[in-house]
């Protein structure tokens, strides 16, 4: 597993990150922005994901029209989100157009026209966007989770709120803009068919006269326990649970995240034997570990006819507290052979590269290597995984149910 | 990039795109069955079966299965449409042999009755699911009133009706049918040694019997229809249109295709500057989908209720102007751009390359480099896409569309 990661930070501080593959045909890069739903003021929720829209809608150069025609000339396959602390851009192409697609990220991130005639147009959308989640139950499980969970701030949706997208003006998208698209905290991460100095020498040309206010960090994030159900009218009842769980800056991640893995990963994972393959009683069932800053979590999804939804949950708890009682080393072999194989297969995909080097520099501040991550799996033991258990048990525990009844759940108060 | 393939003596067929600088390799055994070859009484058969098929074999329990597909650390799946099965691993290089044992046996299953009790639930759970989500049907529906008596108009996953009263009986007699080696292709890619790939399969499947199994080819005949469905539940409307595409066969596909990007695709198509980029719809896309002996054109809007009657007929009037609004160069070259870029992004993973040379030699019997397959769209000209354009102010169709209220 040969690796080498370049970093590089602008003088405006904006972090430049690249790890040449050079045996692929395409190069991809994340752009991360320190503007999340966090940043938006509390009448105006859904700010972040409205400004990114509008400032999609020409930029530089380009026009509207010529921003979209102009990634699919060069044939760009690409994709934007908000995040609760960030905004970020994705594309991928063939190398032999990465300095044209650069130029159109540049454009857009620095650039934007915010055009008068076009907010109405964007603010539709983002409505539509807003109000369609009402037919995801799984997916509106989950939003209600995160705003029980993280509160006010911390526990936004970046599909906002009616109230909140109806009231947004063009100066508050352009003020957003101005405040949080700034190249303090800022991240743009290369992976793929590159020459690191040339991609230095573009990156300074379209970003190192680039100016922004400094960034200011967040305040802790802490999670909120608590139980709620939404009435639907459906066959089968969603359920998101969450508990607390180490973030993935913490010295013990990995032992969290491992046991992550017993529960979930893979079709001998304990949730997926128990819950579907013994019992029957779901297509699909999961858990995974997701980190807010310094707050960590482990979210659950389950979803089953109403009638065997009660049986389900406490199948799931069981399973999940199951950890207990110890993990086999069979368990444990199988987990490590799962990350040796995505470790090796992750240098066949310049967009999965590029966006882990983003997400490992915004959570650590640097660039774990391929070798690094491997030997810190490897050192997982039985003990440690029980250890790491017995100090950090499921607590605070989350529960959102959505169907025709509400269920029992006891833990939801410890 | 070599192509290899070779025919094993009880009819088995080996094929592999072999790339030694590749970091992984993927394998998948591609069988030509699905919805279209039930009879009505057993729909939903092949896609039970493909649930049974993990559920252990003489020689592994379920347990085994689901836990060796773990050690091997392999990334695996299956999944059943209306014309194939498929059944996928990607492992690194060192584990071929190891998966192909464990895929292989996979294909005889001891198909147990407790476990097809206990699976039978989760399929019903299954099919509660996609009843819950969007469309709400409104696809099953669509093609069982486009194809009515034709095969293809059978739902991939049954009924809840027709699942509950499968036997495992006939599971085995549908099995034995079906997965003969004759009716089967093992399909490899990426960092593939194709001469141990060989003596292995040669070694594992030298028990299987090939069966003749047959596939009913049949033209539909196409009607107009229009059809309202309610869901109290729903607050968005759904609408769906199949009308007539070439077939997977067609080389005509590769001009469907093209058009289906430049009058609905996600982003900078007619329908999304017109629909989508206003804030009128949430999505309002054309896109085609292609069987062994014919096709469609498919066109999907999903809106607000109270917008979807005007956004609708917006949506037919483009899709009638091929006279008035003749396709332009730039769009066409916009269009060949976006796909032939998609396709080579794509093709860097060798478990999506499986895909591409597992359909096209299971259904065409064609193997084509990512180049070549390039050529074919590059190849279309503007007037070819115009006549298409045009053809499709003609169009017969049926049309499902489904909100909470009738329509």
């Amino acid at each position: 597993m040969q690796q080498k990661v370049f970093e590089h930070r602008l003088s405006n501080g904006m972090v430049v990150l690249g790890e040449p593959m050079p045996w692929l045909e395409s190069v991809a890069f994340s752009l991360l922005l320190p503007a999340g739903t966090k940043n938006e003021p509390q009448d105006r929720l859904g700010l972040a994901g409205l400004t990114l829209e509008m400032s999609q809608r020409g930029a530089g150069p380009y026009s509207s029209r010529e921003v979209v025609e102009r990634l699919d000339f060069l044939g760009v396959d690409r994709s934007s989100n908000v995040t609760t602390f960030h905004t970020s851009m994705s594309m991928a192409a063939m190398s032999r157009v990465l300095e044209p697609t650069l130029e159109v990220a540049a454009a857009i991130v620095r650039e934007p026209h915010f055009p008068e005639d076009e907010l109405d147009e964007a603010r539709q959308s983002a409505l539509l966007e807003l109000a369609s989640i009402d037919d995801d139950p799984a997916q509106k499980c989950f939003k209600e989770l995160k705003r029980m969970r993280f509160g006010e701030v911390f526990g936004r949706s970046s599909l906002g709120s009616e109230s909140g997208l109806t009231d947004t003006t063009l100066d508050d998208c352009k003020e957003f803009h101005r405040k949080h698209y700034s190249p303090d905290r800022a991240i743009i991460s290369l992976a793929g068919n590159f020459d690191w100095d040339r991609f230095l020498v573009i990156a300074d040309r379209l970003f190192g006269d680039w100016k922004g206010p400094a960034y200011v960090g967040p305040t802790s994030v802490v999670s909120y326990p608590g139980n709620s159900h939404l009435c639907h009218d459906s066959q089968q009842t969603h359920i998101a649970l969450a508990y607390d769980a180490v973030p993935y800056n913490h010295p013990e991640y990995y032992q969290g995240r491992g046991l992550v893995g017993i529960l979930s990963d893979g079709m001998s994972s304990r949730l997926f034997a128990e819950v579907r393959e013994k019992r029957g009683l779901v297509y699909s069932v999961s858990a995974s570990a997701h980190s807010l800053h310094d707050c960590g979590s482990v979210l659950c999804y389950a979803g089953t006819t109403a009638p065997r939804a009660q049986e389900t949950l406490d199948v799931t708890v069981q399973t999940i507290r199951s950890l207990e009682n110890g993990i086999d080393p069979a368990e444990l072999k199988r987990l490590k052979a799962r990350v040796r194989t995505s470790l090796v297969m992750e240098q066949e995909s310049s967009s999965s590269r590029s966006s882990q080097m983003a997400h490992d520099w915004a959570y650590l501040g640097r660039v774990p290597s391929r070798q690094e991550l491997l030997k810190t799996i490897e050192a997982l033991s039985c003990e440690s995984l029980l250890n790491h258990y017995k100090n950090h048990p499921p607590r605070r525990w989350s529960l959102v149910t959505i169907g025709p009844d509400p269920l029992e759940f006891s833990d939801a108060v410890s | 990039m070599q192509f290899r393939s070779e025919k094993l003596s009880n009819g088995l067929e080996v094929i592999a795109e072999v790339n030694p600088e590749a970091f992984s390799l993927s394998l998948g055994y591609f069988v030509k069955t699905g919805s279209r070859d039930e009879t009505p009484e057993m729909a939903g058969v092949s896609h039970f079966l493909e649930h049974m098929m993990f559920k252990g074999t003489d020689r592994r329990t379920a347990e085994d299965v689901n836990q060796e597909l773990d050690d091997l650390g392999s990334q695996s799946n299956a999944y059943t449409s209306e014309e194939q099965t498929v059944y996928y691993m990607s492992v690194l290089p060192e584990f071929q042999h190891a998966a192909l044992d464990l895929l292989s046996d996979m294909m005889r299953p001891a198909l147990r009755d407790e476990d097809f009790q206990t699976e039978r639930q989760v399929i019903l759970e299954e099919i509660a699911m996609y009843d819950d989500q969007p469309p709400y049907g409104a696809m099953e529906r669509a093609a069982e009133a486009y194809f009515r008596e034709h095969p293809l108009g059978r739902r991939v996953l049954g009924t809840r009706e027709t699942v509950s009263e499968l036997d495992p009986e006939a599971m085995r007699a549908y099995h034995q049918a079906r997965y003969a080696p004759d009716n089967l292709t093992l399909v490899a890619s990426g960092a593939v040694d194709f001469e141990q790939l060989l003596k292995s399969a040669e070694a594992m499947t030298t028990q299987w019997k090939p069966s003749q199994a047959k596939r009913q080819l049949v033209l539909p005949t196409f009607c107009n229809d229009m059809l309202s469905m309610v869901h109290p539940p729903a607050t968005q409307q759904y609408t769906l249109q199949y009308s007539p595409g070439p077939s997977y066969c067609d080389e005509a596909r590769y001009i469907a295709r093209i058009l289906g990007t430049i009058l609905g695709d996600d982003s900078g198509s007619r329908l999304f500057w017109e629909l989508v980029d206003t804030g009128m719809a949430e999505t309002a896309a054309t896109f085609t989908q292609e069987f062994q002996e014919c096709g469609l054109f498919c066109t999907f809007l999903t809106c607000a209720p109270e917008q979807h009657d005007e956004n609708w007929c917006i949506i037919q009037e483009i899709l009638a102007q091929g006279k008035e609004v003749p396709i332009t160069a730039l769009e066409l070259e916009l269009a060949k751009n976006k796909i032939c870029s998609g396709m080579i992004l794509g093709s860097e993973r060798p478990s999506n390359r499986l895909f591409s040379i597992g359909n096209a030699w299971t259904i065409r019997r064609t193997y084509e480099t990512i180049q070549a397959a390039s050529e074919h769209y590059r190849e279309v000209t503007l007037e070819s896409v115009q006549k298409a354009f045009e053809a499709l102010a003609d169009r017969t169709s049926v049309t499902v569309s489904v909100g909470p209220e009738a329509s």
